[in-house]
Protein backbone atom coordinates (compact mmCIF):
# COMPACT_ATOMS: atom_id res chain seq x y z
CA UNK A 1 0.00 0.00 0.00
CA UNK A 2 2.90 2.23 1.17
CA UNK A 3 4.40 1.68 -2.33
CA UNK A 4 1.17 2.92 -4.17
CA UNK A 5 0.65 5.69 -2.32
CA UNK A 6 4.18 7.12 -3.21
CA UNK A 7 3.62 6.27 -7.20
CA UNK A 8 0.35 7.65 -7.43
CA UNK A 9 1.37 10.85 -5.65
CA UNK A 10 4.49 11.12 -7.57
CA UNK A 11 2.08 10.47 -10.50
CA UNK A 12 -0.04 13.37 -9.63
CA UNK A 13 2.46 15.58 -8.75
CA UNK A 14 4.03 15.62 -12.53
CA UNK A 15 0.82 15.72 -13.98
CA UNK A 16 -0.49 18.17 -12.15
CA UNK A 17 1.01 21.42 -13.68
CA UNK A 18 -0.43 20.47 -16.94
CA UNK A 19 -3.91 20.30 -15.62
CA UNK A 20 -3.95 23.43 -13.18
CA UNK A 21 -2.32 26.65 -12.77
CA UNK A 22 0.98 25.61 -11.28
CA UNK A 23 1.18 28.77 -8.80
CA UNK A 24 -1.44 27.36 -7.48
CA UNK A 25 -0.51 23.80 -6.73
CA UNK A 26 2.88 25.45 -5.61
CA UNK A 27 0.49 27.14 -2.89
CA UNK A 28 -1.21 23.97 -2.40
CA UNK A 29 2.43 22.02 -2.03
CA UNK A 30 3.52 24.88 0.28
CA UNK A 31 0.42 24.26 2.70
CA UNK A 32 0.40 20.53 2.62
CA UNK A 33 3.81 20.47 3.55
CA UNK A 34 3.04 23.24 6.52
CA UNK A 35 0.02 21.25 7.70
CA UNK A 36 2.54 17.35 7.49
CA UNK A 37 4.62 18.95 9.72
CA UNK A 38 2.07 20.07 11.94
CA UNK A 39 0.36 16.97 12.01
CA UNK A 40 3.68 15.74 13.15
CA UNK A 41 3.56 17.25 16.22
CA UNK A 42 -0.62 17.42 16.75
CA UNK A 43 -1.13 14.00 14.99
CA UNK A 44 2.60 12.08 16.36
CA UNK A 45 3.43 13.91 19.36
CA UNK A 46 -0.16 15.34 20.52
CA UNK A 47 0.76 18.54 21.01
CA UNK A 48 -1.04 21.20 19.86
CA UNK A 49 0.55 24.77 19.33
CA UNK A 50 -1.10 27.29 18.39
CA UNK A 51 1.56 29.33 16.78
CA UNK A 52 3.00 27.31 13.92
CA UNK A 53 2.90 30.52 11.80
CA UNK A 54 5.71 31.87 13.42
CA UNK A 55 7.96 29.45 11.73
CA UNK A 56 6.34 29.44 8.71
CA UNK A 57 6.74 33.17 8.32
CA UNK A 58 9.69 34.29 9.85
CA UNK A 59 11.06 31.40 7.39
CA UNK A 60 9.33 32.85 4.71
CA UNK A 61 10.98 36.60 5.74
CA UNK A 62 14.46 35.02 6.34
CA UNK A 63 14.71 33.08 3.09
CA UNK A 64 13.58 36.42 1.14
CA UNK A 65 15.73 38.71 2.87
CA UNK A 66 18.84 36.74 2.63
CA UNK A 67 18.18 36.72 -1.27
CA UNK A 68 17.13 39.29 -1.65
CA UNK A 69 19.04 41.79 0.38
CA UNK A 70 22.31 39.68 0.76
CA UNK A 71 21.81 38.22 -2.76
CA UNK A 72 21.92 34.54 -1.81
CA UNK A 73 21.67 31.65 -4.35
CA UNK A 74 18.01 30.70 -4.08
CA UNK A 75 18.39 27.52 -2.89
CA UNK A 76 20.75 28.94 0.06
CA UNK A 77 17.84 31.46 0.93
CA UNK A 78 15.74 28.58 1.39
CA UNK A 79 18.25 26.70 3.51
CA UNK A 80 18.40 29.84 5.52
CA UNK A 81 14.97 30.01 6.20
CA UNK A 82 14.79 26.65 7.04
CA UNK A 83 17.37 27.22 9.43
CA UNK A 84 15.78 30.39 11.69
CA UNK A 85 12.58 28.32 11.58
CA UNK A 86 14.58 25.29 13.13
CA UNK A 87 16.19 28.17 15.81
CA UNK A 88 13.55 29.70 16.60
CA UNK A 89 11.80 26.08 17.26
CA UNK A 90 14.02 25.18 19.92
CA UNK A 91 13.55 28.71 21.53
CA UNK A 92 9.81 28.23 21.49
CA UNK A 93 10.64 24.44 22.34
CA UNK A 94 12.25 24.97 25.41
CA UNK A 95 9.86 27.61 27.14
CA UNK A 96 6.40 25.74 26.31
CA UNK A 97 7.55 21.65 26.17
CA UNK A 98 7.02 21.44 29.67
CA UNK A 99 3.60 22.83 29.63
CA UNK A 100 0.75 20.64 28.79
CA UNK A 101 -2.76 20.84 26.90
CA UNK A 102 -4.02 24.43 26.79
CA UNK A 103 -1.30 25.88 28.61
CA UNK A 104 1.34 24.31 25.99
CA UNK A 105 -1.08 25.91 23.07
CA UNK A 106 -1.43 29.09 25.56
CA UNK A 107 2.34 29.58 25.22
CA UNK A 108 2.82 29.22 21.64
CA UNK A 109 0.40 31.39 20.80
CA UNK A 110 1.98 33.99 23.06
CA UNK A 111 5.68 33.64 21.74
CA UNK A 112 4.09 33.71 17.72
CA UNK A 113 2.20 36.69 18.42
CA UNK A 114 5.80 38.16 19.71
CA UNK A 115 7.20 37.18 16.57
CA UNK A 116 4.36 38.70 14.75
CA UNK A 117 5.08 41.98 16.59
CA UNK A 118 8.53 42.32 15.49
CA UNK A 119 7.64 41.42 12.17
CA UNK A 120 5.03 44.41 12.17
CA UNK A 121 7.36 46.78 13.48
CA UNK A 122 11.06 45.89 11.93
CA UNK A 123 12.55 47.43 9.15
CA UNK A 124 13.93 44.48 7.27
CA UNK A 125 10.11 42.90 6.97
CA UNK A 126 8.86 45.61 5.14
CA UNK A 127 6.29 46.02 7.91
CA UNK A 128 2.85 46.55 6.38
CA UNK A 129 3.91 46.38 2.86
CA UNK A 130 5.51 43.02 3.78
CA UNK A 131 8.82 42.16 1.94
CA UNK A 132 8.06 42.77 -1.67
CA UNK A 133 10.15 41.77 -5.27
CA UNK A 134 12.20 38.75 -4.00
CA UNK A 135 14.07 37.29 -7.06
CA UNK A 136 13.33 33.72 -7.94
CA UNK A 137 16.71 33.56 -9.01
CA UNK A 138 18.45 30.30 -10.87
CA UNK A 139 18.74 26.63 -9.25
CA UNK A 140 22.28 25.71 -8.98
CA UNK A 141 23.20 28.58 -10.85
CA UNK A 142 21.92 27.39 -14.37
CA UNK A 143 18.02 26.20 -14.16
CA UNK A 144 16.22 29.31 -14.30
CA UNK A 145 13.64 29.58 -12.12
CA UNK A 146 11.11 32.33 -13.79
CA UNK A 147 9.91 29.45 -15.57
CA UNK A 148 6.84 28.43 -13.62
CA UNK A 149 7.53 24.60 -14.99
CA UNK A 150 10.73 24.45 -13.76
CA UNK A 151 9.97 26.21 -10.78
CA UNK A 152 7.08 24.02 -10.13
CA UNK A 153 9.19 20.74 -10.31
CA UNK A 154 11.52 22.38 -7.74
CA UNK A 155 9.20 22.88 -5.54
CA UNK A 156 7.46 19.43 -6.18
CA UNK A 157 10.93 17.75 -5.43
CA UNK A 158 11.19 19.99 -2.00
CA UNK A 159 7.32 18.75 -1.16
CA UNK A 160 8.14 15.09 -1.66
CA UNK A 161 11.41 15.24 0.12
CA UNK A 162 9.76 17.03 3.12
CA UNK A 163 6.53 14.40 3.56
CA UNK A 164 8.96 11.33 2.49
CA UNK A 165 11.11 12.83 6.23
CA UNK A 166 7.75 13.17 8.01
CA UNK A 167 7.04 9.46 7.20
CA UNK A 168 10.42 8.33 8.07
CA UNK A 169 10.10 9.96 11.16
CA UNK A 170 6.89 8.91 12.28
CA UNK A 171 8.21 4.91 11.10
CA UNK A 172 11.46 5.33 13.15
CA UNK A 173 12.43 3.87 16.54
CA UNK A 174 11.75 7.86 17.11
CA UNK A 175 8.37 7.51 16.05
CA UNK A 176 7.66 4.66 18.19
CA UNK A 177 8.73 6.25 21.08
CA UNK A 178 6.74 9.33 20.41
CA UNK A 179 3.45 6.65 19.94
CA UNK A 180 4.69 5.44 22.94
CA UNK A 181 4.61 8.90 24.96
CA UNK A 182 0.97 9.88 23.23
CA UNK A 183 -0.38 6.55 24.66
CA UNK A 184 0.44 6.57 27.75
CA UNK A 185 3.76 9.09 29.07
CA UNK A 186 4.04 7.88 32.78
CA UNK A 187 4.94 4.44 31.44
CA UNK A 188 6.95 5.73 28.65
CA UNK A 189 8.84 7.56 31.43
CA UNK A 190 8.98 4.97 33.86
CA UNK A 191 10.64 3.15 31.27
CA UNK A 192 13.48 5.44 31.05
CA UNK A 193 12.70 7.57 28.26
CA UNK A 194 13.34 11.23 28.66
CA UNK A 195 9.63 12.54 27.27
CA UNK A 196 10.53 16.03 27.39
CA UNK A 197 13.38 15.97 25.34
CA UNK A 198 11.36 13.63 22.43
CA UNK A 199 9.08 16.01 22.62
CA UNK A 200 11.64 18.79 21.96
CA UNK A 201 13.01 16.92 19.41
CA UNK A 202 9.86 16.35 17.99
CA UNK A 203 8.59 20.51 18.07
CA UNK A 204 11.86 21.19 16.34
CA UNK A 205 11.12 18.99 13.80
CA UNK A 206 7.87 20.30 13.18
CA UNK A 207 9.09 23.88 13.46
CA UNK A 208 11.72 22.84 10.89
CA UNK A 209 9.80 21.76 7.97
CA UNK A 210 7.07 24.40 8.73
CA UNK A 211 9.57 26.42 8.26
CA UNK A 212 10.99 24.55 4.95
CA UNK A 213 7.73 25.20 3.70
CA UNK A 214 7.40 28.66 4.30
CA UNK A 215 10.71 29.25 2.61
CA UNK A 216 9.81 27.92 -0.34
CA UNK A 217 6.19 29.90 0.08
CA UNK A 218 8.47 33.06 -0.44
CA UNK A 219 10.60 32.12 -3.37
CA UNK A 220 7.24 30.64 -5.30
CA UNK A 221 5.27 33.99 -4.81
CA UNK A 222 8.38 36.41 -4.60
CA UNK A 223 7.09 38.01 -1.04
CA UNK A 224 6.62 37.36 2.63
CA UNK A 225 3.62 39.23 4.46
CA UNK A 226 2.58 39.51 7.56
CA UNK A 227 -0.33 37.18 6.67
CA UNK A 228 2.20 34.44 6.66
CA UNK A 229 3.31 35.04 10.29
CA UNK A 230 -0.79 35.72 11.94
CA UNK A 231 -2.05 34.17 13.92
CA UNK A 232 -4.86 33.31 11.56
CA UNK A 233 -2.52 31.03 9.68
CA UNK A 234 -1.57 29.45 12.67
CA UNK A 235 -5.39 28.57 13.08
CA UNK A 236 -5.89 27.73 9.11
CA UNK A 237 -2.81 24.84 9.51
CA UNK A 238 -5.16 23.67 12.47
CA UNK A 239 -7.96 23.66 10.34
CA UNK A 240 -6.16 21.75 7.35
CA UNK A 241 -5.16 19.05 9.52
CA UNK A 242 -8.48 18.15 11.20
CA UNK A 243 -10.02 18.49 8.11
CA UNK A 244 -8.25 15.98 6.54
CA UNK A 245 -7.54 14.09 9.49
CA UNK A 246 -5.28 14.46 12.31
CA UNK A 247 -2.61 11.38 13.09
CA UNK A 248 -2.77 9.95 9.35
CA UNK A 249 0.06 10.31 7.26
CA UNK A 250 -1.82 11.64 4.23
CA UNK A 251 -4.28 13.68 6.29
CA UNK A 252 -3.20 16.92 6.70
CA UNK A 253 -2.06 17.06 2.60
CA UNK A 254 -5.91 16.69 2.12
CA UNK A 255 -7.05 19.17 4.01
CA UNK A 256 -4.80 21.46 3.31
CA UNK A 257 -5.57 20.73 -0.63
CA UNK A 258 -9.37 21.13 0.70
CA UNK A 259 -9.02 24.20 2.55
CA UNK A 260 -6.68 25.91 -0.10
CA UNK A 261 -8.82 25.28 -2.85
CA UNK A 262 -12.02 26.45 -0.97
CA UNK A 263 -10.36 29.69 -0.61
CA UNK A 264 -9.58 30.39 -4.40
CA UNK A 265 -12.65 29.13 -6.05
CA UNK A 266 -14.71 31.21 -3.11
CA UNK A 267 -12.72 34.02 -3.81
CA UNK A 268 -15.19 36.10 -5.40
CA UNK A 269 -17.26 35.99 -2.22
CA UNK A 270 -15.07 37.93 -0.35
CA UNK A 271 -14.95 37.68 3.76
CA UNK A 272 -17.66 35.31 3.27
CA UNK A 273 -15.36 32.45 1.89
CA UNK A 274 -14.00 32.40 6.22
CA UNK A 275 -17.67 31.96 6.93
CA UNK A 276 -17.75 29.22 4.67
CA UNK A 277 -14.46 27.67 5.89
CA UNK A 278 -15.95 28.13 9.19
CA UNK A 279 -19.00 25.85 8.33
CA UNK A 280 -16.88 23.36 6.56
CA UNK A 281 -14.95 22.99 9.52
CA UNK A 282 -17.24 22.38 11.87
CA UNK A 283 -19.37 20.20 9.90
CA UNK A 284 -15.92 18.07 10.09
CA UNK A 285 -15.99 18.20 13.67
CA UNK A 286 -19.73 17.42 14.10
CA UNK A 287 -20.11 14.54 10.95
CA UNK A 288 -16.92 13.33 10.54
CA UNK A 289 -14.30 13.95 13.38
CA UNK A 290 -11.92 11.80 12.25
CA UNK A 291 -11.11 14.02 9.19
CA UNK A 292 -11.45 13.33 5.29
CA UNK A 293 -9.06 10.34 5.38
CA UNK A 294 -9.54 9.08 9.15
CA UNK A 295 -13.14 8.34 7.60
CA UNK A 296 -12.18 6.90 4.33
CA UNK A 297 -9.49 4.63 6.55
CA UNK A 298 -12.34 3.67 8.94
CA UNK A 299 -14.71 2.65 6.16
CA UNK A 300 -12.01 0.42 4.37
CA UNK A 301 -11.79 -1.13 7.88
CA UNK A 302 -14.83 -1.72 8.47
CA UNK A 303 -15.56 -3.32 5.16
CA UNK A 304 -12.93 -5.29 5.36
CA UNK A 305 -14.81 -6.28 8.15
CA UNK A 306 -12.02 -5.41 11.44
CA UNK A 307 -12.71 -4.26 14.39
CA UNK A 308 -12.56 -0.24 15.26
CA UNK A 309 -9.23 0.08 16.79
CA UNK A 310 -8.42 4.23 17.10
CA UNK A 311 -10.92 6.60 18.56
CA UNK A 312 -11.98 9.14 16.91
CA UNK A 313 -9.12 11.74 16.42
CA UNK A 314 -7.72 14.54 18.48
CA UNK A 315 -4.52 13.15 19.84
CA UNK A 316 -4.60 16.88 21.87
CA UNK A 317 -7.34 14.96 23.91
CA UNK A 318 -5.61 12.25 26.11
CA UNK A 319 -3.83 15.30 27.56
CA UNK A 320 -6.59 17.30 28.32
CA UNK A 321 -8.28 14.49 30.21
CA UNK A 322 -5.17 13.52 32.31
CA UNK A 323 -4.75 16.57 33.64
CA UNK A 324 -8.12 16.70 34.99
CA UNK A 325 -8.05 12.81 36.45
CA UNK B 1 29.27 -0.77 45.46
CA UNK B 2 27.26 -4.39 46.67
CA UNK B 3 26.08 -3.20 49.73
CA UNK B 4 23.85 -6.06 51.66
CA UNK B 5 21.09 -3.16 50.62
CA UNK B 6 20.05 -1.61 47.51
CA UNK B 7 17.32 0.41 48.11
CA UNK B 8 18.01 3.16 51.26
CA UNK B 9 15.85 6.22 52.70
CA UNK B 10 16.58 8.20 55.45
CA UNK B 11 14.06 10.65 57.15
CA UNK B 12 11.96 10.67 53.95
CA UNK B 13 9.13 13.04 53.89
CA UNK B 14 7.08 14.32 51.47
CA UNK B 15 4.06 17.11 52.20
CA UNK B 16 1.45 17.87 50.81
CA UNK B 17 0.44 22.03 51.67
CA UNK B 18 0.49 20.89 55.39
CA UNK B 19 -0.71 17.62 54.90
CA UNK B 20 2.28 14.83 55.71
CA UNK B 21 1.85 12.21 53.31
CA UNK B 22 4.87 10.34 54.62
CA UNK B 23 6.44 11.09 57.82
CA UNK B 24 10.21 10.23 58.09
CA UNK B 25 10.13 6.99 56.53
CA UNK B 26 13.93 5.10 56.74
CA UNK B 27 13.25 2.09 54.50
CA UNK B 28 16.29 -1.05 53.72
CA UNK B 29 15.39 -3.10 50.89
CA UNK B 30 17.61 -6.07 50.72
CA UNK B 31 19.65 -7.03 47.78
CA UNK B 32 17.98 -10.42 46.01
CA UNK B 33 14.68 -10.21 48.82
CA UNK B 34 10.97 -9.46 47.84
CA UNK B 35 10.05 -7.01 50.45
CA UNK B 36 6.46 -5.89 50.43
CA UNK B 37 4.71 -2.15 51.91
CA UNK B 38 1.49 -2.39 53.37
CA UNK B 39 -0.87 -0.53 55.28
CA UNK B 40 -4.43 0.53 55.12
CA UNK B 41 -5.98 3.06 52.79
CA UNK B 42 -4.08 6.43 52.45
CA UNK B 43 -0.93 5.36 54.31
CA UNK B 44 1.32 6.76 52.17
CA UNK B 45 2.27 3.80 49.98
CA UNK B 46 2.17 4.78 46.66
CA UNK B 47 3.35 8.18 47.59
CA UNK B 48 6.50 6.22 48.72
CA UNK B 49 6.54 4.89 45.58
CA UNK B 50 6.20 7.74 43.67
CA UNK B 51 9.30 9.60 46.18
CA UNK B 52 11.54 6.62 45.09
CA UNK B 53 11.23 6.59 41.16
CA UNK B 54 11.39 10.61 40.96
CA UNK B 55 8.10 10.82 40.10
CA UNK B 56 7.62 13.30 42.88
CA UNK B 57 10.60 14.98 44.78
CA UNK B 58 10.61 14.56 48.63
CA UNK B 59 10.28 17.46 50.78
CA UNK B 60 12.90 16.40 53.06
CA UNK B 61 15.53 13.37 53.01
CA UNK B 62 17.33 11.51 51.36
CA UNK B 63 17.32 8.21 48.80
CA UNK B 64 20.29 5.82 48.05
CA UNK B 65 20.27 3.30 45.79
CA UNK B 66 23.44 1.06 44.97
CA UNK B 67 25.10 3.47 46.72
CA UNK B 68 24.07 6.49 44.92
CA UNK B 69 22.50 9.35 46.51
CA UNK B 70 19.55 9.80 43.52
CA UNK B 71 17.20 12.22 46.21
CA UNK B 72 17.83 14.76 43.38
CA UNK B 73 17.22 12.50 40.26
CA UNK B 74 14.83 12.40 37.29
CA UNK B 75 12.18 9.30 36.52
CA UNK B 76 14.23 8.42 33.42
CA UNK B 77 17.34 8.67 35.39
CA UNK B 78 17.01 5.77 37.70
CA UNK B 79 14.55 3.78 35.56
CA UNK B 80 18.42 3.86 33.32
CA UNK B 81 20.14 2.84 36.60
CA UNK B 82 18.15 -0.12 36.49
CA UNK B 83 15.44 0.81 38.88
CA UNK B 84 11.64 0.37 36.85
CA UNK B 85 8.23 0.78 38.71
CA UNK B 86 5.17 -0.43 37.43
CA UNK B 87 1.52 1.49 38.31
CA UNK B 88 -1.37 0.66 40.18
CA UNK B 89 -3.79 0.53 36.90
CA UNK B 90 -2.47 -1.72 34.38
CA UNK B 91 -0.30 0.32 32.34
CA UNK B 92 0.39 -0.93 28.99
CA UNK B 93 0.75 1.10 25.35
CA UNK B 94 -3.34 0.54 24.70
CA UNK B 95 -2.99 0.85 20.90
CA UNK B 96 0.33 -1.33 20.24
CA UNK B 97 0.39 -4.86 19.77
CA UNK B 98 1.77 -7.01 22.76
CA UNK B 99 4.68 -7.25 20.73
CA UNK B 100 5.43 -3.97 19.98
CA UNK B 101 5.29 -2.87 23.75
CA UNK B 102 7.55 -5.64 24.99
CA UNK B 103 9.61 -3.99 22.12
CA UNK B 104 9.13 -0.62 23.52
CA UNK B 105 11.47 -2.12 27.36
CA UNK B 106 13.78 -3.14 24.75
CA UNK B 107 14.53 -0.25 23.01
CA UNK B 108 14.52 1.66 25.93
CA UNK B 109 17.26 -0.48 26.77
CA UNK B 110 19.15 -0.50 23.67
CA UNK B 111 19.28 3.01 23.23
CA UNK B 112 19.21 4.91 19.50
CA UNK B 113 15.52 5.96 20.18
CA UNK B 114 16.63 9.68 18.93
CA UNK B 115 17.69 8.75 15.63
CA UNK B 116 14.36 9.65 13.87
CA UNK B 117 16.01 9.06 10.06
CA UNK B 118 16.53 5.19 10.58
CA UNK B 119 13.71 3.41 9.19
CA UNK B 120 11.10 1.34 11.01
CA UNK B 121 12.58 -1.97 9.99
CA UNK B 122 15.95 -1.85 12.29
CA UNK B 123 13.59 -2.24 15.73
CA UNK B 124 12.88 -5.85 13.41
CA UNK B 125 16.25 -7.35 15.08
CA UNK B 126 15.00 -6.89 18.43
CA UNK B 127 11.57 -9.21 17.76
CA UNK B 128 13.01 -12.27 18.98
CA UNK B 129 13.99 -11.12 22.51
CA UNK B 130 10.29 -9.85 22.43
CA UNK B 131 9.10 -13.33 21.54
CA UNK B 132 10.83 -14.22 24.44
CA UNK B 133 9.91 -12.51 26.83
CA UNK B 134 6.03 -13.10 25.46
CA UNK B 135 6.55 -16.34 26.25
CA UNK B 136 8.34 -15.97 30.03
CA UNK B 137 4.94 -14.85 31.07
CA UNK B 138 2.81 -16.67 28.48
CA UNK B 139 1.70 -14.35 26.08
CA UNK B 140 3.43 -15.77 22.86
CA UNK B 141 0.54 -16.52 21.05
CA UNK B 142 -0.95 -12.84 21.48
CA UNK B 143 2.13 -11.03 20.32
CA UNK B 144 0.05 -9.30 17.60
CA UNK B 145 -2.91 -8.46 19.60
CA UNK B 146 -3.46 -4.96 20.52
CA UNK B 147 -2.53 -4.71 24.37
CA UNK B 148 -6.22 -3.09 25.01
CA UNK B 149 -8.13 -6.31 23.66
CA UNK B 150 -6.12 -7.93 26.44
CA UNK B 151 -7.85 -8.67 28.99
CA UNK B 152 -6.86 -7.81 32.80
CA UNK B 153 -4.64 -10.17 34.01
CA UNK B 154 -3.28 -11.05 30.59
CA UNK B 155 -2.30 -6.87 30.52
CA UNK B 156 -0.54 -7.27 33.79
CA UNK B 157 1.70 -10.09 32.10
CA UNK B 158 2.21 -7.76 29.46
CA UNK B 159 3.29 -4.99 31.92
CA UNK B 160 6.06 -7.41 33.61
CA UNK B 161 7.14 -8.56 30.49
CA UNK B 162 7.89 -5.07 29.08
CA UNK B 163 9.27 -4.27 32.55
CA UNK B 164 11.89 -7.52 32.48
CA UNK B 165 12.64 -6.29 29.12
CA UNK B 166 14.58 -3.52 30.52
CA UNK B 167 16.67 -6.39 32.78
CA UNK B 168 16.12 -4.14 35.89
CA UNK B 169 17.93 -4.96 38.91
CA UNK B 170 15.47 -3.73 41.20
CA UNK B 171 11.38 -3.80 40.47
CA UNK B 172 8.78 -1.67 42.13
CA UNK B 173 5.19 -3.05 41.77
CA UNK B 174 2.28 -1.14 42.47
CA UNK B 175 -0.21 -2.88 43.71
CA UNK B 176 0.60 -6.15 41.20
CA UNK B 177 -2.47 -7.90 41.99
CA UNK B 178 -5.27 -5.32 42.11
CA UNK B 179 -8.43 -5.68 40.40
CA UNK B 180 -8.13 -9.27 39.68
CA UNK B 181 -10.01 -12.62 39.86
CA UNK B 182 -8.65 -15.08 41.98
CA UNK B 183 -7.52 -17.22 39.17
CA UNK B 184 -5.50 -14.48 37.86
CA UNK B 185 -3.83 -13.29 41.07
CA UNK B 186 -2.70 -17.21 41.41
CA UNK B 187 -1.31 -16.73 37.80
CA UNK B 188 0.32 -13.38 38.37
CA UNK B 189 2.43 -14.83 42.39
CA UNK B 190 3.41 -17.43 40.38
CA UNK B 191 5.21 -15.66 37.89
CA UNK B 192 5.98 -12.80 39.96
CA UNK B 193 8.28 -15.38 42.47
CA UNK B 194 9.45 -16.97 38.70
CA UNK B 195 10.76 -13.06 37.56
CA UNK B 196 11.94 -12.17 41.14
CA UNK B 197 15.17 -14.76 40.86
CA UNK B 198 18.41 -12.82 40.93
CA UNK B 199 16.48 -9.47 41.20
CA UNK B 200 14.93 -7.29 44.23
CA UNK B 201 11.50 -6.76 43.90
CA UNK B 202 9.96 -3.97 46.18
CA UNK B 203 5.87 -4.28 46.44
CA UNK B 204 2.67 -2.76 47.42
CA UNK B 205 0.42 -4.93 47.80
CA UNK B 206 -3.72 -4.67 49.35
CA UNK B 207 -3.97 -8.83 48.67
CA UNK B 208 -1.99 -9.90 51.73
CA UNK B 209 -2.37 -13.47 50.43
CA UNK B 210 0.19 -12.27 48.13
CA UNK B 211 2.29 -10.93 50.35
CA UNK B 212 2.23 -13.91 52.59
CA UNK B 213 3.23 -15.98 50.29
CA UNK B 214 6.00 -13.91 47.90
CA UNK B 215 7.36 -11.50 50.54
CA UNK B 216 10.87 -11.89 53.01
CA UNK B 217 10.15 -8.77 54.70
CA UNK B 218 7.17 -6.78 55.09
CA UNK B 219 7.01 -3.07 56.04
CA UNK B 220 3.66 -1.92 57.47
CA UNK B 221 3.10 2.35 56.85
CA UNK B 222 -0.03 4.06 58.77
CA UNK B 223 -0.23 8.03 58.46
CA UNK B 224 3.03 7.96 56.55
CA UNK B 225 4.78 6.32 59.51
CA UNK B 226 6.49 2.79 59.53
CA UNK B 227 4.29 0.90 61.86
CA UNK B 228 6.19 -2.28 62.03
CA UNK B 229 8.71 -4.23 60.10
CA UNK B 230 9.38 -7.95 60.06
CA UNK B 231 8.51 -10.89 58.23
CA UNK B 232 4.87 -12.43 57.27
CA UNK B 233 4.82 -14.33 60.88
CA UNK B 234 6.35 -11.18 63.00
CA UNK B 235 3.69 -8.76 61.14
CA UNK B 236 0.21 -10.81 61.64
CA UNK B 237 0.81 -11.28 65.07
CA UNK B 238 1.67 -8.01 65.63
CA UNK B 239 -0.91 -6.04 67.96
CA UNK B 240 -0.42 -2.33 66.77
CA UNK B 241 -0.76 -3.76 62.54
CA UNK B 242 -4.03 -5.84 64.13
CA UNK B 243 -5.35 -2.82 65.28
CA UNK B 244 -4.46 -0.74 62.21
CA UNK B 245 -6.02 -3.24 60.08
CA UNK B 246 -9.44 -3.03 62.18
CA UNK B 247 -8.45 -6.42 63.97
CA UNK B 248 -9.33 -8.45 60.43
CA UNK B 249 -8.05 -8.34 57.74
CA UNK B 250 -4.46 -9.38 58.93
CA UNK B 251 -5.90 -12.79 59.58
CA UNK B 252 -7.66 -13.20 56.33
Amino acid sequence: MNRWLWIILIALGLVAPYVLYPVFVMKLLCFALFACAFNLLLGYTGLLSFGHAAFFGAAAYAAGHSIKVWGFPTELGILTGTLVACLLGVVFGKLAIRRQGIYFAMVTLALAQIVYFVALKSSFTGGEDGLQGVPRGRLLGFIDLNDSLNMYYFVLAIFLFGFWLIARIVDSPFGQVLKAIRENEPRALSLGYDVSRFKLIAFVLSATLSGLAGATKAVVFQFASLTDVNWATSGEVVLMTLVGGVGTITGPMVGAFTVVSLHSRLSWMGSWVTVIVGITFIVCVLVFRRGIVGELQELLRRLRGRPTRARPAAAAQPQATKREA
Amino acid sequence: MEGEYILVTSGLVREFKGFVAVDHVDLRVRRGSIHALIGPNGAGKTTVFNLLTKFLPPTRGQIIYNGNDITRHSPAQVAKLGMIRSFQISSVFPHMTALENVRMGLQARHGGSLRFWRSGKTLHSLHGQALELLRAVGLEEFADVAAVELPYGRKRALEIATTLALDPELLLLDEPTQGMGAEDVGAITELLKRVAVGRTVLMVEHNLGVVGRLADRITVLQRGRVLAEGNYAEVSTNPDVITAYMGGAAHA
